[in-house]
């Protein structure tokens, strides 16, 4: 088995207003030297099965086809081998 | 004159379908059939119409889960052979996921839902859903979070080329201003149509600007339109 962990960003060339409205917060808090906030998304779950290629593909397939949007977003995911 | 049937795809968090079906059936007098998403049947609809509201909860991106819902399968075979298909808010977003339309919808600029009348100015009017609509502007109300499009360069390039863009943000004039934007949505858009001219896709509600009743009826062109042009 193995515990999937994806990581989604929107794309550089993709606007992230909501990331720019955090980052507004933070200058409210008095925090004010970060810059660049984005916001993407962060997934985990397993895939039962101990061929580390078929999970490779599966996680892959998962990823392009419903957990991002390649159109705005691009994503990274690492496999760990549970017992 | 024959009239379409519409079908109106419920999905688990749909809102707008019964105004659709409403606006459809008793305000413009067409025939129409109410289609959940777990079955796969259009049930000989002429118009498939996917509603405005959250389906899935917005879980994930919008329109994201709905695209794979049953009775998608069928909506995108009917698209791929030329029927009409009206995405409308909710549905449009479903549209995009499902990749019958371009494109994707982010955030509103102002990151607020934005709930009001706007007018449209009606950008191509040879279309099916527009052909002798007899009028530049409509007023049509929106209701949405997500209703800023953007679409890349190329894509954006070619759905102008090709006369995609069926609707944009304008003021009662029809002028496109950048102040009259309530969205962010990129030049403006609206809603678009594919190339084939089959599948429409808006943010706006016509279906809820149908009825004197709500002193709103400019949605009204848009369904006599497509129910006057369906069969030509």
């Amino acid at each position: 088995m193995y515990k999937a962990t994806v990581v989604i960003k929107r794309r550089p060339s993709i606007l992230d207003p909501q990331g720019k409205a955090v980052e507004k917060g933070a200058a409210h808090l008095g925090i004010s030297n970060v810059r660049n906030t984005r916001i993407g998304k962060y997934i985990e779950f397993v895939v039962d099965t101990n061929d580390k290629q078929e999970a490779e593909k599966e996680v892959e397939e998962y990823c392009k086809k419903l957990l991002a949007n390649p159109i705005m977003e691009d994503f990274e995911f690492t496999l760990n081998k549970e017992s | 004159m024959k009239v379409p049937k519409f079908g109106v795809v419920v999905f688990p968090g749909s809102n707008c379908d019964h105004d659709a079906y409403y606006a459809v059936k008793k305000e413009l007098g067409y025939d129409v059939e109410f289609l959940w998403h777990k079955d796969r049947d259009l049930k000989g609809s002429d118009v498939i119409i996917l509603p405005g509201g959250f389906s899935y909860g917005d879980y994930l991106r919008t329109g994201a889960i709905a695209r794979f819902s049953p009775i998608m399968n069928e909506v995108i075979n009917f698209a791929e052979n030329g029927g009409k298909v009206m995405g409308i808010c909710n549905g449009f977003q479903i549209l995009l996921e499902a990749g019958l339309l371009p494109g994707v919808m982010l955030k509103n600029k102002s990151l607020q839902f934005v709930c009001k009348d706007v007018y449209l100015s009606v950008e191509n009017n040879n279309t099916v859903y527009t052909k002798g609509i007899g009028k530049n502007v409509l007023k049509v109300p929106i209701a949405h979070g997500e209703g800023n499009y953007f679409a890349d360069e190329n894509t954006l390039k070619d759905l102008v080329a090709n006369n995609q863009v069926v609707f944009k943000y304008a003021t009662s004039e029809g002028n496109i201003t950048d102040e009259i934007n309530p969205n962010g949505s990129t030049i403006g858009i609206a809603g678009i149509i594919n190339k084939r001219g089959n599948v429409l896709g808006m943010m706006p509600h016509p279906e809820r600007a149908c009825s004197p009743a709500l002193h709103k009826t400019d949605g009204r062109f848009i369904f006599k339109a497509l129910a006057e042009n369906i069969f030509n």
